[in-house]
């Protein structure tokens, strides 16, 4: 037994050393982590704005150019381009050069002036007269979410427009933001983010860590001495366990720093769910190193993992709006579980018992990972 | 289990066979290797002797065969065998990036030495294969002589009693080698017994004993003496003008073995089938009879007469 931890320990030391040598592998250790929150934090935005738009103005009044800015004044689009026909709109449209046009008729000052919002109360559905729009949009619908941001635009008060005091208008529901009442992105990205880099960092460099042995000759030398299948894992995977922390604390301690991501969660809890993950990572990666016969291969199937892990994690599109056999394959990834964890954790301060079915599910997966893993790996070159 | 096991026997094995597929990497060897000897694996490339050393260790199972190492049945046994033997792989096998020091430091700990015993044992090993100087240089920027005088450092680090070297002077200069080889005979002084694979013929003589393998079977066994006295044929040196032509002339014939052109020599195999050598040759040549000479067959000449059959 000491004898097995006095190998562990050698496997541990060599493999720091090692790591310690390799300055690329060092540097992408801490610039991983650091650089992808800086870009992802500011760049993932699910607020669409500022969309660039043309505008079709065929009336040419002055009621049209208030309209014009009075939608530029949601910041929902930004008028770019000014056309005098329809043709030459369309024309921008296609090449991309802009989203959207709003197409401004020119009889608006009619319809403004028949326009329920005028005050002339609701009018009757049949009355085709009155309930006709002020203007209309052309939308490049290819992205869902520019053409949705685009069509909140359909009811937007018009009252503005008028110089009217704007009327009290009641919604039908009341909506109250719990956890993220600002509507920022960042909070809900970061702890995401965690998943994402460990999923990626520690599949791949456990994976690559002992193809490597393999690649340069040293397993042959490593099988002829007495350390054991087990202890030459726990020994190749505990640095990186190290990693993994020192990663979670750049990328929560910047998130909270420049993003203001809160923790609301206990510490221990966030501490215990994250050694988990990274557990069973890492025996994901072990599970991978004795299929793989080279780096390139063991990168490889790094990807494989680590693609339906962003995509289909619920890291970027919420779990609950994929097919049902996307949820599947999702539950069987221990990003998805972690996902729910740590927003948990850090979002909700969920307590102990509701977290319980996704940490099973976690131990679960380690605990295979590790048998799998190590009923593969042959001491011998069979 | 292992009655039939006679202990000055280090290594026995009974038709071993490996196969990968079709091909018959080792088929039916039989070997007895002695204790406190150095042994010696000589074939051409491919010829199966890594393999028959990775059975050996432990390392690949056979397909057919029984294998008996330091009275232990392989592989049943192959863990309890692991402390007892160094392995000493054909390509370099320790760490490029880590220190000649910490390379060996990793194997003690690896073998359960450690404190006091460690540090003396290192120390040693350093001194002896004279790598005090490059303690702290890393194993890659090392010379092919120094490293593979680190990889028998390691080897031989926990003191076994059996090691096994792959073709380890492949990458070293005649200088180092010489001095590799006298550093192998320390060894087997202190008791280690050694089997070693080459494919040089002046490594191979250095052996107490060596099997010539070839196609995965073995040819021959026995010293280099032994070899060299029982070898199937005849060597017969000429001494004339026009070798090349010559030489074309001879291996048509069916009792040549071989013939080889050393400087102003042409060297001949011919089968012992034939009684008079030198009457033969007359017989087939136009040359004076005082232009042959016989001698003695080197073990380039067992070798190339053992192996010959495939070439032809």
């Amino acid at each position: 037994m000491i004898k097995s931890i006095y190998r562990i320990q050698a496997i541990f030391f060599k493999e720091l050393m090692q790591l310690k040598r390799d300055k690329m592998t060092f540097a992408m250790v801490i610039m991983i982590p650091l650089v992808q929150l800086i870009l992802f934090g500011y760049a993932i935005n699910t607020n669409v704005r500022h969309i660039p738009v043309a505008v079709v103005d065929l009336s040419q009044s002055a009621l049209s150019r208030v309209l014009v800015q009075t939608v530029a004044a949601t910041q929902v689009v930004t008028f770019s381009e000014q056309f005098y026909d329809i043709e030459s709109a369309h024309a921008s449209l296609e090449q991309a050069k802009i989203r959207a046009v709003l197409i401004i008729p020119q009889d608006v000052s009619q319809r403004i002036a028949r326009h329920a919002s005028v005050g002339f109360g609701l009018p009757a559905s049949s009355d085709e007269e009155t309930s006709r729009p002020i203007a209309q949009w052309l939308v490049d619908g290819s992205d869902t979410m520019i053409a949705g941001a685009i069509k909140g635009l359909r009811s937007m008060p018009l009252a503005e427009l008028l110089s009217k005091p704007s009327n009290r208008t009641t919604p039908t529901f009341e909506v109250t933001l719990l956890y993220n009442p600002e509507q920022r992105t960042a909070v809900n990205i970061v702890p995401g983010l965690v998943g994402i880099i460990l999923t990626m960092t520690m599949i791949m460099f456990t994976s690559a860590a002992i193809v490597r042995e393999r690649e340069h000759g040293n397993m042959e030398m490593l099988i002829t001495t007495p350390i054991r299948p087990i202890e030459l894992m726990l020994g190749k995977i505990i640095p990186y366990i190290f990693i993994g922390l020192l990663q979670v604390s750049i990328i929560l301690g910047l998130g909270y720093m420049l993003f203001s991501v809160p923790i609301n969660g206990g510490l221990w809890a966030l501490f215990c769910i994250t050694l988990l993950f990274i557990a069973a990572s890492l025996t994901l990666g072990l599970v991978i190193s004795t299929i793989a016969t080279n780096q390139l291969q063991s990168m490889q199937m790094t990807i494989f993992v680590l693609l339906p892990s962003i995509l289909l994690s619920g890291f970027m599109f919420p779990y609950e709006g994929m097919p049902l056999i996307a949820q599947y394959i999702a539950e069987a990834l221990p990003a998805t579980h972690f996902m729910r964890l740590v927003r948990g954790v850090i979002l909700r301060d969920v307590g102990f018992t509701d977290m319980l079915p996704d940490v099973y599910w976690l131990s679960l997966f380690t605990i295979a990972g590790l048998a799998i893993a190590s009923l593969r790996f042959k001491k011998n070159l069979d | 289990m292992n009655t039939d096991a006679t202990p000055d026997l280090v290594i026995q094995a009974k038709q071993l066979s490996r196969h990968f597929g079709e091909l018959k990497a080792i088929d039916k060897l039989d070997l007895n290797i002695d204790k406190n000897r150095i042994y010696g694996f000589l074939g051409p490339n491919g010829c199966g002797k890594t393999t028959a050393i990775r059975m050996l260790t432990g390392l690949l199972k056979p397909t057919s065969g029984e294998i008996q190492v330091l009275g232990l049945s392989l592989p049943k046994d192959a863990e309890k065998l692991r402390l007892r033997m160094g392995y000493m792989t054909q390509k370099f096998s320790l760490y490029n990036d880590l220190t000649v020091k910490e390379n060996l430091q990793f194997i003690a700990k690896i073998y359960g030495i450690s404190g006091t015993a460690q540090k003396s044992r290192i120390d040693e090993l350093l001194s002896i294969y004279g790598l005090n100087q490059k303690q702290q240089q890393l194993a890659a920027s090392m010379s092919g002589g120094q490293r593979q005088r680190l990889a028998l450092a390691a080897a031989t680090l926990h003191k076994p009693d059996l090691l096994f070297l792959d073709e380890p002077t492949s990458a070293v200069d005649p200088e180092n080698r010489r001095e590799f080889w006298e550093q192998l005979f320390d060894l087997c002084d202190q008791g280690t017994s050694i089997l070693v694979s080459t494919h040089y013929m002046d490594e191979a003589e250095r052996c107490h004993k060596l099997a010539i393998l070839e196609d995965g079977v073995k040819r021959a066994d026995g010293t280099p003496e032994q070899l060299m006295n029982n070898i199937a044929a005849h060597v017969v040196e000429i001494e004339a003008e026009g070798l090349r032509h010559l030489k074309q002339q001879l291996v048509t014939l069916p009792d040549v073995v071989t013939a080889a052109q050393l400087g102003a020599r042409l060297r001949v195999l011919i089968k012992n089938t034939v009684s008079d050598p030198i009457d033969f040759l007359v017989h087939h040549t136009d040359i004076k009879p005082n232009k042959f000479s016989i001698v003695r067959p080197s073990l380039e000449d067992v070798f190339i007469t053992c192996t010959g059959s495939s070439r032809q």
